[in-house]
Parts: C-alpha cells; structure tokens; sequence
C-alpha cells in the first residue's frame, strides 16, 4: 500500500467517523485535552492497521480501535475508572434494581425528564461504571445497533442488553434522587 | 409475558430491535400493564434526552487539523471534473486529446466524485428561485404518495422537525441521467437536500466529501442509495443521516 492509497483510506474508511470518535472517547475519558490525544493515537493505529481492514463498517472499526485506546489509557492512567459491572457492591445493585419499582403510572416522571437540563443530564451519565456508560453514549447518543455496540465491546448481544437496561435504570434513579422528587 | 421479562426486553423494544413475535408480546403486556407502560415511556423520554445535541461533543477543527497533519501530505490529484474542463476552456497546455483520457482516467477512477459533482450541481439547481420544491408540505404521508409514477421507487420520507432537521417538501431531480426522488429539508437557514435512488452509480458503503464548499454524504441502506448534500457542516450532515436511519428504520 502506497502512502498516498493509505491516506486515500483512511479519508474513505475512518476520517467519516471522526465525530463518533471524539464523543466516544470524551465520555470515556472525561476530559477534553486526554480525549482528544486518545482520538489521535487511535488514528494512529488506525492509519497503520488500514490496508486490514477490508470490511464495510468503517465506524465500528475505529470505535473497536478507539476503546482499545481509551481502555489502555485509562489503565494506565487512572486505575480506579474501570468499575466493571461485577464491581458494583449490593446496595447499588439493589439500588439499580429497585429503580424499575419507583415510578408508578401517574407520575409526569417523562416530563421532568424531558426538561432536565443537559448539564445535570451529563453528570448522571459521567458517574456511571465505564461499562454501562458507553453503551448508552454508542446506543443513545451516537445511534448505533445492538450488533455493532456487541462487536465494539466485545461482549456478547445479551450482555449489551442487560448492560443498557440497568445504565437506563441506573441513570434515572440518580436523576431522581438528586432532583429529590417524591416517588 | 412477566414484569421481569418485559423489563430487558422493553429496551430492545424501544431501540427497534426485537424480532416481530417478541415486539407483538411486549406490545400485549404494555397494554394491560401500567407500570411497564409507564417505564417504557419513562425510557423513550429519558433516550430523547440523551440523544439531544447539547449532549453530543462535537469534534473541534482543531482536532480534525491535528489529525490531518499527521500523514505525509498526500500528492495532489486532478479533483474533479469541472476543473479539468475549465483548464481545458482556458487553453492549458494539455491537449485536447490529453485532457480527454485523463477527464476519462478521472471519471472511471473515481465514481463517488463525479456522484458529488452530479449532486453539487443539482443542489445549485434547486436553490435558484422556484426550483427547490414540486411538492410543499411538512406532512411525510403527502411527500411520499407524491413520488408515486415519478420515480421507480418508494422513499422513506420522515419529518425530523424534533430533531432539528424541518421536513419542507419534494421534489424531482436527475442524477446521472436518471430521475430519483429528492426530499428537502431545513436546518435553520441551510438547505439540505437528500436524493434517493436505487441506481447503484451512487456507490456502496458511506463516504463524506467536500466538494465546492459542501458538504456531501453518501450511504446505501436496504437496496436503496442515499445522497445527502448541504452547506451545514460535516458533523450536523453526518447527524442528518443518523437521524434520518434512526427514524427510518
């Protein structure tokens, strides 16, 4: 592969999807300076892993590459981010769990839910475990299919499911609880 | 069906990605339970949230800059046709025998571009006056009869209104030579225009160019192929067709 058909590539291949990137990374890393550093290692990668890549989803690929990335970095960098779903202890299991049990069919829970603003909305999702926080940024907010999200972490469907039923849950329970909201 | 059950499944439910037996079971449970109806529209508000544009960092320039300093400048390539023929009109040095075969080099190598080009002058096209729109509405379910005998195809065509993006008519158009269908929509004062088609002279996969100052995004989903061109930036187009599949789909 010549430089130039690399480069050609890598326009055709990944530079689409540098949108999808910066967000992944920015809510895996919490940080705007270390984010953008990891999108850049992570098209590093890219650009040299590009003549592998031979199949049709270009974003996929380099979000599989960014993870890689931020995962390494947040190892490296900060140990204690990577609370995994079997970290959580069982009071906030039980917390998650009983999220589904707190509303009841009257409450304009929706509403309250709807006028939230962004920044509030943002620190729930940033508090939550790593794991369950990025299926819900790649389902949610970059609108991607349960398949891609399972290719990308490399957990399997079910996993991905369950994943984003307890970060859904999870997230609108502490929504409630700090909005102090009667259930 | 249970309330433990319904309770993973109503996710996949709401993401549109239950097959249609377990998609008709929730649909049964939700209607005679209240609590999982309520969780469910609880889920779809809280999604709605989520999927907001003040949530969705958008890629600084500098980042792109940064991203694309980094590859050894790649050699710079005859970009389109319309340069090619302008050099030609304004007597270059190349021959006409010689612009010819490299205008034929160019075209053959490189569909996608003469795609954009297509779509870039359709697009000027219909922002002269009188020419954007045949059909004007923000009713999706009279833009798409409306195509009806026109075009060789039935077009998805969805108002994004909540989205940001305002459905604003149809129209006919030719790309290529053919007649495809063309959905108009407006994202505060820029126009996008959305082609539809089932020729293949689109290409496959998705690619985003800039051509012309505009922005241009092709895709291809369920045998049909996409064109979408605007002057809005990269990442609000490349948010316009994730918008548009996930209303679609």
């Amino acid at each position: 592969l010549s430089p130039n058909d690399g480069r050609e590539r890598f326009e055709t291949v990944v530079a689409p999807y540098l949108a999808d990137a910066h967000a992944y990374a920015r809510w895996l890393i919490r940080n705007r300076a270390d984010a953008e550093d990891v999108v850049q290692e992570a098209c590093v990668r890219a650009f040299r892993a590009i003549d592998q890549f031979s199949g049709s989803n270009g974003r996929a690929w380099l979000l599989t590459i960014v993870r890689n990335t931020a995962f390494t970095w947040l190892k490296e960098k900060r140990a204690e981010a990577l609370v995994s779903m079997d970290g959580l202890n069982e009071s906030e299991r039980l917390a998650v769990e009983r999220g589904a049990l707190l509303e009841s069919s009257t409450s304009p829970e929706g509403e309250m839910i709807a006028a939230a603003d962004a920044d509030e909305l943002e620190r729930h999702i940033a508090a939550l475990p790593t794991e369950f926080r990025e299926v819900l940024v790649l389902r949610d907010m970059r609108g991607l299919d349960y398949r891609e999200i399972a290719r990308i972490t490399g957990a399997p469907i079910g996993t991905v499911m369950s994943r984003l039923a307890r970060a859904r849950s999870m997230l609108r329970t502490a929504w409630l609880a700090t909005e102090g909201q009667p259930i | 069906m249970t309330c433990n059950e319904a309770e993973i499944l109503l996710h996949a439910f709401l993401d549109g990605e239950l097959d249609a037996g377990h998609a008709r079971e929730i649909e049964g449970h939700v209607a005679t339970c209240p609590r999982c109806a309520a969780a469910l529209r609880v889920y779809g508000e809280l999604r709605a949230a989520m999927s907001r544009s003040d949530l969705r960092y958008v890629a600084p320039d500098s980042l792109r800059a940064r991203i694309n300093g980094m590859f050894p400048a790649a050699t710079p390539r005859a970009s389109n046709r319309w340069t090619l023929f302008n050099s030609f009109m304004l007597g270059s040095a190349l021959s006409a025998t010689a612009a010819a075969s490299l205008m034929f080099a160019v075209v053959r190598s490189d569909q996608d571009q003469m795609i954009a080009g297509e779509l870039v002058s359709a697009h000027l096209r219909s922002l002269q006056a009188e020419r954007l729109i045949d059909v004007h509405t923000s009713d999706q379910h009279t833009v798409r009869p409306w195509f009806n005998g026109k075009v060789d195809i039935a077009p998805p065509v969805v108002d994004l209104a909540a989205q940001g993006f305002t459905l604003v008519g149809g129209r006919l158009d030719f790309i290529d030579g053919r007649a495809v269908a063309a959905i108009v929509y407006r994202r505060g004062g820029h126009v996008i225009n959305l082609f539809v088609t089932q020729g293949s002279s689109f290409g496959r996969g998705s690619t985003l160019k800039t051509m012309h100052g505009f922005n241009v995004k092709l895709w291809s989903e369920q045998g049909l192929y996409f064109g979408a061109i605007s002057d809005i930036n990269a990442d609000e187009l490349q948010e316009f067709e994730e918008k548009f599949e996930a209303a679609t789909r």
